[in-house]
């Protein structure tokens, strides 16, 4: 497989407090990896770095095979590398399909006007919203949002799509149906997938590899069945061994 | 654009602004249609950055004062034609717009409503102190300048319909822009920026373009307004009364929607007029406006245009 | 150079008093974020109660800005409860325009009173002289209590319950309410004062120069240039953004024509805008 991502010894302070120092990872194409960490770990900051949301302070980033550090956050999607954010951003006051449209049009697809609706279309059925695309984004409930969030980003066509904890939020029916899709993502549509996630039993079964992220900086990386053993992981992310054996279900 | 029933309405108002003061030759009622055809035109144009792209443009009579004076100094002074006086001070007035935008347009909600009047003030203080604009006593028309259109009757007809058709132009690129990529990107910076850049769309290109779009026709119908009135002062050309009174108008048609900016002006025009003569209100001409303003803004936020596509939701995607 | 240190001492006094109007528009903004355009009509009434107090009922000018300041309070409040109330917390377009339609009722009815032909409140004082230059008294009494009435504003928000609870709302609104602070009363309390002050600094201005209806309309716009140069929401910064913009009207007031001014003015308005956006003193805790 070849490598879609490759971070090296990124990082970022934020007036003298270390909220990334030298994370390095790469992705290949078509692998699903998890980024967990505790509560202010850097999660969020990396994605931001990855996407040129904000810029890195040290460090490169290369996107097949292009440098993108520091490339604004409209020239990063347009080269196939999409988000989705933790706290849902929704256009309200524009329907959904026209939220997914923008999608289309924008991102890698580049879609004309007329060809992004009926592929605007397509991604809201694979999301499960087609029923509800001429209504304001504004009123769709909180797991309606979350998978505008995710149809958005899939419209634009992406090569690689980072997902912001898209199960937060949601009931256990919901997250069953956003599993499937994100494995449908991969599977069906070749998207390789970078993703924060709270729910451990979620992220050890989806990904093909995690990485670990405490105080900004790497704690481990590597298949779910090394992180779930890793006591410095297990220690720095609960504190307590015993119960992080029993929520990781490795005990 | 030709299969939208809009696009016909607007060649009905169109001819319905050529052939009723044309057939009836009332003067009186041209000067009032010219007024509201002038004030459709900076409403519209106005929309197109608070209704489509979200900024507040508290100075855009900045651009009509700035393209009156560019039109009036080729006309006066370089005795150019008042036809291509008018284009050049369109192109002229939008590039300005646009490299001054690649600038404020950085500045976000109030910041950048505070920056555009700022602007405004700036170039009515630098203009009034401009002389080869006239400075504070402004330009005048000699009377020879009516003589390439037949004499100042027939040139004050021409100029007319010339308006009329600039506001039928202004109400036609705001169908176009609605419905292109160019406007759904627009909207998408309105709804949320940030999301808009993370979407793809190049937000600070988007932008200062479309500051520059809505420049252009405005300074255009400057250059023939004042033109019209054969003279040009900083007070009027800069009056930063009219470019909120222009907000007004959208707020009272429904900003975002074509169809309100254009009514929104033309009713706020008529109403204006009605209490200027009315020996009741003329006094209180300001007050009935602001109390009316506040009412829209406090109970009617969508405006009359907002409020009849809420209660008619099919009727905005046959108009628009 | 005699002229240039007259001019500037000019400057800097009536700066502080462009400082003291600023700061009744850095107030409401740093508390609600509300771009106040009924601002310069304020400054106007506070002008024409003066002139109400003084030429009409002959009171002594600085006693007459007891109730002028009580007056602007009121009025605020009113003004509050009427028209920004209801858009608070939406878009920055519903609250400019708010303001902006109180203003025309305000001028459109002092239009009607007053018409807009100039007023003028005939008081003098002694003044100091110096090489030929005149610099009036009232303009120093003026200045120095526009620092004073600036000083009490500071101690009411620093050293006073209902002062600490103006910041508490300014800083972070949610956490206010949910600590208990009716946070309505609070931005009304806030609103009055920032008119209270604006009334003030008109009525200050009123005694040093003729003045119209339409007046306000110019401070307003030196208002917006000072808070830009102290830090919008910025109280503290204001008054130092008022002394620097009285000191660069007095520092080119020798050299150009006096309608050069604007120019120069908005220029650096613009410029500071782009640049700073935080402005240039960001002292003050508010923002």
């Amino acid at each position: 497989m070849s490598e879609l991502l490759k971070v090296s010894e990124v990082g970022k302070n934020f007036g003298g407090v270390r909220a990334v120092h030298a994370v390095s990872f790469h992705i290949d194409e078509g692998e699903i990896f998890g980024l967990i960490g505790p509560n202010g770990a850097g999660k969020t900051t990396l994605f931001n770095l990855i996407n040129g949301v904000i810029r890195p302070d040290a460090g490169r980033i290369v996107f097949r095979g292009q440098d993108i550090t520091g490339l604004p956050p409209y020239r990063v999607v347009r080269l196939g590398l999409a988000r989705t954010h933790q706290i849902v951003k929704p256009l309200n006051d524009m329907t959904v399909l026209d939220n997914v449209t923008v999608g289309a049009c924008f991102g890698a697809a580049n879609l004309a006007l007329k060809a992004a609706r009926p592929a605007a279309r397509e991604v809201l059925k694979l999301v499960n919203l087609d029923n509800r695309a001429d209504q304001l984004a504004g009123e769709l409930n909180i797991a309606g949002k979350k998978r505008l969030e995710i149809a958005r980003a899939v419209a634009a066509r992406p090569a690689l799509l980072l997902l912001d904890e898209t199960l937060a939020g949601l009931n256990p029916t919901e997250v069953t149906h956003m599993i499937a899709v994100v494995r449908r993502l991969r599977d069906e549509y070749g998207i390789a997938i970078l993703m924060i996630e709270h729910l451990m039993q979620v992220i050890m079964d989806l990904s093909d590899r995690i990485l670990v992220l405490n105080f900004g900086e790497m704690l481990a990386e590597g298949p779910p069945a090394e992180i779930a053993n890793n006591t410095a992981v297990i220690e720095a992310y609960l504190g307590d061994p015993d119960l992080a054996h029993k929520i990781l279900g490795t005990a | 654009m030709y299969k939208r029933p809009f696009f016909w309405i607007v060649l009905a108002v169109i001819a319905a602004f050529v052939l009723v003061p044309g057939i009836s030759g009332d003067v009186g009622l041209r000067e009032s249609l010219l007024l509201g055809a002038v004030y459709i035109v900076l409403a519209s144009n106005l929309n197109l950055m608070i209704g489509y792209t979200g900024y507040v443009n508290f100075g855009n009579i900045a651009f009509f004062g700035l393209g009156g004076y560019i039109g009036m100094y080729l006309v006066t002074a370089l005795h150019w034609s008042v036809w291509l006086a008018s284009a050049v001070a369109g192109a002229s007035v939008s590039l300005f717009a646009l490299l001054l935008g690649l600038g404020i347009l950085r500045l976000r909600g109030a910041y950048f409503a505070l920056a555009t009047i700022g602007i405004n003030e700036a170039v009515k203080a630098a203009v009034s102190n401009f002389s080869p604009f006239g400075g504070a006593s402004g330009m005048y028309l000699s009377f020879s300048s009516f003589a390439p259109l037949g004499g100042p009757r027939h040139a004050l007809w021409i100029i007319y319909f010339a308006i009329v058709v600039l506001m039928g132009a202004s109400l036609l690129l705001s169908l176009a822009i609605k419905n292109s990529k160019f406007g759904l990107g627009l909207f998408a910076i309105r709804e949320d920026e940030d999301a808009a850049i993370v979407l793809g769309v190049r937000a600070p290109w988007y932008k200062s373009a479309i500051f520059a779009l809505s420049a252009f026709l405005p300074a255009m119908v400057g250059t023939l307004y004042f033109f019209k009135n054969g003279v040009i002062l900083p007070e009027q050309a800069f009056d930063l009364t009219l470019s909120i009174e222009a907000i007004v108008m959208l707020m009272l048609g429904g900003q975002g929607t074509i169809f309100g900016a254009a009514f929104g002006a033309f009713v706020y025009e008529q109403f204006r007029g009605f209490l200027l003569v009315s020996p009741l209100f003329s006094q209180f001409q300001l007050v009935v406006a602001g109390i009316l303003l506040l009412a829209i803004v406090l109970f009617l936020p969508g405006g009359f245009m907002g409020w009849v596509y809420r209660k008619l939701p099919r009727l905005r995607k046959v108009l628009e | 150079m005699y002229d240039l240190v007259a001019s500037l001492a000019s400057g800097v006094l009536v700066g502080a008093i462009y400082g003291l109007a600023a700061i009744g528009l850095s107030l409401i903004f740093g508390v609600m974020k509300v771009i106040n355009l009924t601002h310069g009509a304020m400054i106007a009434l506070g002008m024409f109660a003066l002139y109400f107090f003084v030429s009409v009922l002959g009171f002594n000018p600085y006693v007459s800005l007891l109730p002028i300041v009580a007056g602007g309070f009121v009025v605020g409040v009113m003004v509050y409860w009427i028209a920004v109330n209801r858009v608070i917390g939406s878009s920055d377009l519903m609250s400019l325009l708010a303001t902006f339609a109180m203003n025309m009722i305000i001028i459109g009815v002092g239009t009607a009173l007053w018409t807009t032909s100039p007023y003028n409140v005939d008081f003098s004082l002694p003044g100091i002289s110096w090489h030929g230059y005149t610099i009036p008294g009232t303009q120093i009494v003026a200045a120095a209590l526009a620092i004073v009435i600036a000083g009490l504003l500071y101690v009411f928000l620093y050293h006073t319950r209902t002062g600490k609870a103006v910041r508490a709302v300014a800083s972070n609104r949610q956490a206010a309410e949910l600590m208990g602070i009716p946070t309505r009363r609070i931005l009304a309390i806030a609103f009055g004062l920032g008119i209270a002050v604006a009334g003030a600094a008109g009525a200050l201005i009123a005694t040093l120069f003729p003045f119209t209806i339409l007046s306000g309309g110019s401070y307003e716009l030196k208002s917006f240039v000072v808070t830009v140069l102290g830090g919008l929401g910025n109280p503290a910064g204001a008054l130092a953004g008022g002394i620097l913009l009285g000191l660069i009207e007095g520092g080119v007031a020798p050299f150009v024509d006096v309608s050069w001014t604007p120019v120069i003015e908005f220029s650096l308005f613009v410029l500071i805008l782009i640049a700073f956006p935080a402005g240039l003193f960001r002292i003050g805790k508010n923002h």
